[in-house]
């Protein structure tokens, strides 16, 4: 099959091809569906739409990042028509998956946003830096700012896959040494979605995709620009261990009779009740477990600024007292100016008395 | 630097520092006040008179009969409404471990439900004791700022606790940062106004107590 048949090859061919029947894409579509919130009777028009749909261009520009949000969408457990949504797309730009390097590479970015202009998705994943001329993260001689201002111009949406590229992530992290911001940050004029976490739930980024091929549009977006079906909810809503937070039950240790019974990580430090994020109904590794299902706290990865939010193990109801040695210096501080209010009235006094002269109790 | 991180962050910082320094501020001050002459020779001993002082801890805390009638309404309302931010504060769970967290001391939780009843109970009260303070009319000649004031940095705690316990209006973290910020509030008020009962009543009454039975007056 050349490179002209596949990119005109319907959905549904692909997956003929694949040993994937209608019926099983009707389940899909069902699935995909309640995934995203819609009603259930959209899922035969998502069906039928996306038998028709024919590859979209994707380019995928990594900046600063570890690879891990690519890791996990690539490392599928097994051969869904979940997982082949990513090898319906058409990923005309990805540098650690494409075969060319160096020249080459840039002559196919720049005939991949040239033959797509104004129809590919870009996605990014890692932060922008944008300190010192953005010179801290370059490819092929160009900084990420630079790169990203030329390509999303033609981009039809962009798609900030990790925290990284969503809000800055942990390159943002205090003391924040590269100027990293996030994708929301530098771009203007195009719809944005972000799909939050470190890294993100593959089913996630599958989920707008189908969406946007099945509809020719972005799904509905929160204030924070993240798809509403997935971001809607906290994962402290749909954890399994909520009603033990509900009764008071909470594991104190990590080893202890508490945390063996399945009660709530509160207050070992659990982000869940301000963290949102599909983790607890999509889970990880084919619906395997979530962090929270394997004995730790949420961290809270897929929120703004995560990483300084005052310690993985620290309670959201605790804080950052300001310590023993400020208490004790404020405590100082108080007791001079009580004493310094108090002798001031007394020789206020003392001066009034003296002035009005002995009382009657002094007076012989 | 979103609004819970500045919470629990700098605000709680600051709030608690204003809180301490303006505490000793009115410690300081109450205990260089200079000693009132005693001329009259002392009724009691030292020992009576600091049983009298702990009685009167007691005892102030059921009015005399002669007055029941009068003041029934207002001490069963501000009994329940202290009774039940004893109980918030000392029994939700996270309050327990913010204690925990600043001192070192820990004990164990109510269950959530427990504490939703107690303030629901605590805010009924507290709107039904400020509408006494508006239509009664010597309360409210007496009544100046700093009742209000109080007043409202005390509800609003309570508030937005049982807003976030129930998590029915907004999201959980900014329920739990507007929650934090109430306190904080109330924190950096409490030693300038009529708050400072918190820290001063039982102190106040003992210290009443024993000069009443140094005089030899019933406490």
């Amino acid at each position: 099959m050349d490179d002209r048949e596949t990119m005109t090859e319907t959905l549904c061919a692909m997956l003929a091809r694949r040993g994937f029947g209608r019926r099983s894409l009707l389940q899909f579509a069902i699935a995909m569906t309640s995934s995203l919130a819609l009603p259930p009777s959209v899922a035969p028009v998502m069906a039928a739409n996306l038998a028709k749909a024919t590859r979209r261009s994707v380019i995928w520009l990594s900046f600063q990042e570890c690879t891990g949000c690519l890791e996990t969408l690539l490392r599928s457990s097994s051969p869904t028509i979940d997982s082949l949504i990513f090898d319906f797309i058409s990923l005309d730009y990805q540098e650690a998956l494409m075969a060319a390097a160096g020249d080459a590479a840039e002559r196919t970015l720049r005939e991949a946003v040239a033959a797509n202009k104004g129809q590919y998705l870009l996605a990014i994943d890692g932060s922008i830096p944008i300190k010192d001329g953005g010179v801290y993260s370059l490819t092929g001689g160009r900084s990420n700012v630079e790169m990203l201002a030329e390509i999303a111009t033609n981009a039809r949406a962009v798609l900030a896959i990790g925290t990284c590229a969503a809000y800055g992530g942990i390159p943002k992290a205090y003391p924040n040494p590269t100027g990293a911001v996030g994708v929301d940050d530098l771009v203007s004029g195009k719809p944005i979605v972000n799909i939050p976490g470190c890294p993100p739930v593959p089913e996630v980024l599958s989920g707008v995709l189908v969406h946007f091929i099945s509809f020719g549009r972005l799904p509905d977006l929160d204030d924070r620009k993240r798809p509403l079906a997935y971001f809607g909810t906290t994962i402290h809503d749909q954890c399994y261990r909520r009603p033990f937070y509900d009764q008071g039950k909470f594991a104190k240790s990590f080893d202890d009779a508490g945390a063996r019974q399945g009660w709530c990580l509160f207050e070992l430090g659990c982000k869940g009740p301000t963290t949102h994020n599909a983790c607890a109904s999509l889970k990880w590794n084919g619906g395997a477990s979530f962090p929270i299902e394997s004995g730790h706290g949420c961290l809270g990865c897929s929120e703004p600024d995560f990483w300084d939010a005052g310690g993985f193990y620290t309670p959201l109801a605790g804080g950052s007292p300001p310590g023993w040695r400020n208490a004790g210096i404020a405590a100082a501080v108080g007791v001079a100016a009580g004493a310094a209010a108090a002798l001031a009235a007394r020789g206020r006094a003392a001066s009034a008395r003296h002035k009005a002269g002995p009382s009657p109790e002094e007076t012989p | 630097m979103t609004l819970l991180a500045f919470a629990r962050g700098p605000a709680l910082q600051a709030a608690l520092l204003i809180m301490i320094a303006g505490i000793f501020w009115r410690l300081a001050g109450i205990f260089l006040l200079p000693p009132r002459a005693q001329h009259a020779a002392p009724r009691h001993s030292l020992a009576g008179r600091i049983g009298g002082g702990a009685l009167m801890i007691v005892s102030r805390f059921i009015p005399h009969h002669t007055f029941w009638p009068r003041v029934a309404m207002s001490v069963v309302l501000s009994t329940t409404f202290h009774l039940g931010l004893a109980i918030i504060l000392l029994g939700g769970a996270p309050h327990i471990l913010l204690i925990h967290q600043v001192t070192g001391l820990t004990w164990p939780g109510l269950p959530k439900g427990l504490i939703v009843i107690s303030s629901g109970l605590t805010l009924a009260s507290m709107i039904v004791l400020l509408i006494r303070r508006i239509t009664h009319p010597v309360l409210r000649m007496l009544s100046t700022v700093d009742d209000y004031l109080s007043w409202l940095l005390v509800f609003l705690p309570v508030l937005t606790g049982i807003l976030l316990a129930g998590e029915t209006i907004g999201g959980y973290g900014t329920l739990l940062a507007l929650h934090i910020l109430s306190v904080e509030l109330m924190m950096v008020w409490l030693p300038f106004g009529k708050l400072m009962h918190g820290a001063l009543v039982f102190a106040g009454r003992w210290g009443m107590g024993m000069n009443f039975a140094r005089k030899g007056a019933a406490t």
